[in-house]
């Protein structure tokens, strides 16, 4: 039977990991490479890094912490942020990564999906929704959050997974960040919409909002950031309490 | 020993070669090319293969003479073939992504869509499943029955001759994801992706 995943995801910013996990015996809390080794090993099912540098000149850094962490890390790792380019995803699984994910450019160059998929195959083309709601709807914000394009996230959905994307990466702009839980809504809305795997981000404070997010939004995979720094909950725990609820997880 | 992966442009092979220096370490020369006399001069190879059957098989054949190296080391000599993901589903005599096209004929069979029965299993089947070993195959030496590996595909390897199957994985059917036949090796999943069990297997190949 296929498990659900519980995806950690690291936030890092010119090399370095913005918020992490504050264990004691970490060398040094801002490597990302040290980071993604504890969360692999505590039997994370894919390290996801997000690559928040806002510079253009340290733009590079994020190659070196993707080829020092696929010689220790032996699960999947998705890098996303700032993939603009066929260039920039082919230099990212040049690096290790298994998987990319695509946000702005998505929208703004769909043909970085369609031709991406083509080129590299379904399997590593993630596309990264940010979506907001307004009124009865949910609209697709680029550029971290920043703009919002008034596309309809669910039609977007749908028009993404037919140009070749592997899975979906939906993000509530609502409740990341909030820890109040995932937008449920949201997720099972698009997860009744397409056949590819969704992957439920932003809002999670809890366990039993993995739980939610499993059960009632029809994630495949939920991924999650800060319940995993500063150590509130270990990966493992979470599994545990995901297999308390019946939910299937490799254990 | 020398292990060449086969370096086709097949898509994103870092993680098979970084799992593979990995596991070598120091005791194994770990080669990565497409050069036919090293192919020919190693001890054994790995043949990965990501994107569509179609892609995978059209890469092959760009290079000239790597299929008849492929096949004079796997059926004339003998030597140990592991493929993998893509590398597995070329060993039939047909696959059907994309649009019909000839595989390498190694292992009588063919490569169609996952029945996804009308759209209740999701497809790529991504993440990880429990492996429900068949028979013993020499590359699951100390691997648990129901171990997890780590799947991502939307198209299965049907072999005519159910023998050479050494492990399926339940997902909409039972779906073959690995095969032995004499020396040649076959995994769906990604051994190299599938955290210490899959390390543990590749260690096994390596150690033939």
């Amino acid at each position: 039977m296929l498990k659900n995943r519980i995806i950690p995801c690291l936030d890092v910013k010119n090399g370095r990991v913005v918020k992490g996990i504050n264990f004691v015996d970490l060398q040094d809390a801002g490597d990302p490479v040290e980071q993604a080794k504890i969360y692999s090993d505590g039997g994370a099912d894919e390290i996801c890094f997000l690559d928040i540098t806002a510079s253009n000149e340290n733009r590079d850094t994020i190659y070196d912490v993707v080829e020092k962490t696929s010689k220790k890390c032996f699960v999947p790792l998705t890098v996303g942020g700032g993939v603009r380019s066929i260039e920039d995803i082919n230099k990212l699984l040049n690096c290790g990564a298994d998987k990319v994910s695509i946000n702005t450019a998505a929208v703004q160059n769909p043909e970085v999906v369609t031709e991406s998929s083509k080129k590299f195959g379904s399997q590593c083309i993630v596309v990264a929704i940010d979506a907001k709601k307004n009124g009865d709807k949910w609209e697709i914000f680029t550029h971290g959050g920043r703009n919002n394009t008034g596309i309809d996230a669910i039609e977007f959905a749908k028009k993404k997974e037919d140009s070749g994307a592997g899975e979906l990466l939906v993000t509530s702009m609502d409740r990341d960040g909030t820890q109040v839980g995932y937008d449920i809504d949201l997720m099972s809305k698009i997860s009744s919409k397409v056949n590819i795997p969704v992957i439920a981000s932003g809002g999670v404070g809890n366990l039993d909002h993995l739980v939610d997010g499993i059960k009632l939004g029809n994630a495949s995979a939920v991924l999650a950031a800060s319940i995993f720094h500063y150590g509130k909950h270990s990966v493992k725990e979470a599994k545990e309490y995901l297999d308390s609820k019946g939910i299937p997880v490799r254990l | 020993m020398n292990v060449t992966i086969v370096d086709y442009n097949s898509g994103n092979i870092s993680s098979v070669i970084n799992s593979f220096k990995e596991v070598a370490k120091d005791k194994v020369n770990i080669k990565v090319t497409s050069d036919l006399n090293k192919i020919k001069s190693s001890d054994k190879v790995v043949l990965p293969g990501q994107g569509s059957f179609k892609s995978c098989v059209d890469r092959l054949n760009n290079i000239t003479g790597l299929i008849d190296t492929l096949n004079e080391f796997t059926i004339n000599n003998k030597k140990p073939l592991l493929g993998i993901c893509v590398g597995l589903q070329m060993f039939a005599d047909i696959g059907y992504e994309e649009t019909e096209t000839k595989g390498l004929g190694w292992i009588s069979g063919k490569v169609s869509k996952i029945d996804n029965q009308n759209g209740k299993f999701k497809l790529p089947h991504i993440g990880w499943n429990q492996i429900n070993i068949l028979k013993h195959s020499k590359i699951f030496k100390n691997i648990e029955n129901n171990s997890h590996m780590y799947f991502v595909h939307s198209y299965e390897f049907v072999p005519e001759d159910k023998n050479v199957i050494s492990a399926t994985t339940d997902y909409s059917s039972n779906i073959v994801c690995s095969v032995e036949k004499e020396n040649i090796f076959g995994t769906q999943f990604h051994p190299e992706k599938s955290d210490r069990t899959g390390l543990k297997i590749i260690d096994n190949f390596i150690n033939l």
